[in-house]
């Protein structure tokens, strides 16, 4: 079968809408769930769990890093707490806080940040977070995800609530590709292939999945075999998989919608220098602040579509 | 730019400028118009007769600095550029598109006579500070203005730039509280209440000064009270009606970061007048 009759890549819902509807049922399902929210409620979707259960939600204004500290307090009272914001504010606002109060504590707070990336568009890069997994990966012994469509996030986020440890984890402003199907089992730490190939290997997270299937079909119209694997856990991060696409491809392309100097790329080339050092390249935002744009302005002009990974594929096979 | 201190003259510009963000905001299909339009007075008056500040020298070392803290307020600023010249009035409509200067916050990048890219909450305050305390250092007679909403000073670092101004009676500097009773969820009020506000700033050893914030005679006192007052930093406490001007977005929290329909844009420009 082609990549493009294997993947449709229908339009699906955003991941933080995914991950809204996810915490109503994980707080149908147990009492012990409560949700912190700093003036961002309708953006992040908690508001539909606070109406649900207003007593278990927690308004903490627009005060970023005391919603953290207050959410650690809650998760070491036993709860399974969630605290939600931007990306940008939460991470940036709240670090100190994530760092002593919940890394170092060894605090299983459950930390969303929506609007991550560059692809949330007009509001421009003070809300746009493209060093958010550069923070939560330096977060000591949190987990981080960052799922790549609407059935991910709904699975990962119920997974995330009883994992004994704190999580961070990115979801994105707008609608994405439906890349999984409904019953898709899902493994903390696991990452998912979604395409077998023999000359290169696309590695990605979140949005940018998609896009390196998109990739995998363009070059697969140029005989080339490339395959894709979704990094739905950034930390720990799944070496076995990476090694045997070195291993299997001798060549790698890492795409994501983040600074390449400290994101997912850094830390899969890590494993690829422990075990099977191959050619690989990097793809996604350089050294500098994006701008305003409608979302599919922004992912064109920063060269965040299938076709722009296509080429750097091209550049990397051209190497090996 | 032509300065003026005729209330008249200064509201036929709050008109303009209040033209200029529905339009912009309608035309880009995103933004925030509540928080923009409470605010036109303020600038307004600032911009048109209060502050020291020359359009083709935007980077004159005396001039008054102003902070925009509350960075998604950004029309009402790109539109009292455009009418004072420091950017074209013609581009607006480009406003949160690709490669225009009218980015979504504000940003020093593209427009030069920002004092600071904002957008994150929280910060200018204590920003402006430093500026202030700049002037002060190099005996400038700058003076610094920084506009906060009233759901932004819910972020702590607010009350530990308020702590400083009042320790360090930082009297060059002037915080304008825009005091719409609406954020972002809802309002204040039942979000995370702040009031009372001017007990607050006042027990951190500020002078306080509440006033109707649309009211630009008493704007024009209230920022000459603050000049004449030494040894505090001077916070007014501007009550204002979010969405003023436009009745159906009038104290109607939807239109924090919501854009008109173009038959709404239609209305709100009849609304406002010529
Ligand atoms: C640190 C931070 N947290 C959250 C936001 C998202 N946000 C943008 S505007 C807003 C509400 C602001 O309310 P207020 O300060 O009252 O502004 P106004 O009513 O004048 O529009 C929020 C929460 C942000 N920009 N920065
Ligand atoms: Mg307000």
């Amino acid at each position: 079968m082609s990549v493009k009759e294997k993947f449709e890549l229908k339009l699906g819902a955003a991941t933080r809408e995914a991950f809204g509807k996810a915490l109503v049922e994980l707080g149908k399902a147990d009492s012990n769930v409560v949700v912190c929210d700093a003036d961002l409620s309708k953006s992040t979707f908690t508001h539909l769990f606070a109406k649900e259960f207003p007593e278990r939600f927690f308004s903490c204004g627009i005060a970023e890093a005391n919603m953290v500290s207050i959410g650690a307090g809650l998760a070491s009272s036993g709860k399974i707490a969630f605290v939600a914001s931007f990306s940008a504010f939460v991470l940036n606002k709240g670090f100190e806080q994530l760092r002593v109060n919940v890394a170092y504590s060894q605090i299983p707070l459950k930390v969303v940040g929506t609007h991550s990336g560059i692809s949330i568009g007009e509001d421009g890069p003070s809300q746009m977070s493209v060093e958010d997994l550069s923070l939560a990966c330096s977060l000591a012994g949190f987990t981080v995800i960052s799922p790549a469509d609407e059935v991910a996030t709904f699975e990962l986020v119920k997974l995330a609530a009883y994992h004994d440890g704190p999580i961070f984890l990115r979801a994105g402003r707008v609608k994405v590709p439906a890349i999984y199907a409904p019953g898709q089992k899902f493994e903390l730490g696991k990452a998912i292939t979604l395409i077998e190939g023999k000359d290169i290997t696309l590695i990605s997270t979140g949005l940018m999945v998609a896009e390196c299937i998109r990739a995998a079909a363009i070059l697969e119209d140029e005989g080339v075999s490339a395959g894709v694997i979704d990094i739905h856990t950034i930390k720990p991060i799944d070496r076995e998989a990476i090694a045997n696409a070195a291993k299997n491809t001798g060549c790698i392309v890492v795409a994501e919608e983040h600074f390449t100097s400290c994101g997912l790329g850094v830390r899969v080339a890590q494993v690829v220098c422990e075990t099977n050092p191959c050619v690989m390249e990097f793809h996604g935002m350089g050294d500098y602040y994006a701008e305003s744009g409608t979302p599919e302005e922004v992912l064109v002009h920063y060269k965040m579509t299938g076709k722009d990974v296509a080429v750097t594929a091209r550049k990397a096979l051209a190497r090996k | 730019m032509q300065k003026t201190s005729d209330i008249g003259e200064l509201q036929a510009i709050a008109r303009r400028v209040r033209r200029h963000i529905v339009t912009m905001i309608g035309a880009a299909k995103s933004g925030h118009p509540g928080g923009s339009l409470s605010a036109v007075e303020t600038l307004v008056t600032l911009y048109f007769d209060v502050m020291r500040h020359d359009p083709a020298n935007p980077k004159w070392p005396e001039r008054d600095r102003f902070i925009l803290s509350k960075g998604h307020a950004a029309p009402v600023i790109y539109a009292v550029f455009a009418e004072a010249g420091y950017t074209p009035a013609d581009s607006l409509n480009t406003l949160r598109s690709l490669g225009s200067i009218y980015q979504g916050h504000p940003d020093r990048r593209f427009i030069p006579a920002f004092e600071a890219s904002t957008g994150s909450l929280g910060v200018g305050l204590s920003l402006g500070l430093g500026m202030a305390e700049a002037a002060r250092l190099d005996k400038s007679p700058a003076r610094v203005f920084v506009m906060l909403g009233d759901g932004e000073i819910q972020e702590g670092q607010i009350w530990e730039a308020a702590m400083y101004g009042g320790f360090h009676k930082v009297d060059n500097i002037v915080a304008i509280v825009d005091y719409n009773k609406i954020q972002l969820d809802g309002f204040v009020k039942d979000i995370m209440e702040v009031a009372p506000l001017a007990d607050k700033w006042r027990s951190f050893g500020w002078n306080v000064i509440e006033l109707d914030g649309h009211d630009i005679a008493a704007l024009q006192q209230a920022f000459a009270d603050a000049a004449a007052m030494k040894g505090k930093p001077t916070v007014l406490i501007a009550n204002t009606i979010k969405g003023k001007g436009v009745s159906f977005m009038e104290n109607n929290p939807k239109f924090h970061g919501v854009a008109p329909t173009k038959d709404e844009v239609e209305k709100a420009l009849q609304e406002i007048g010529a």
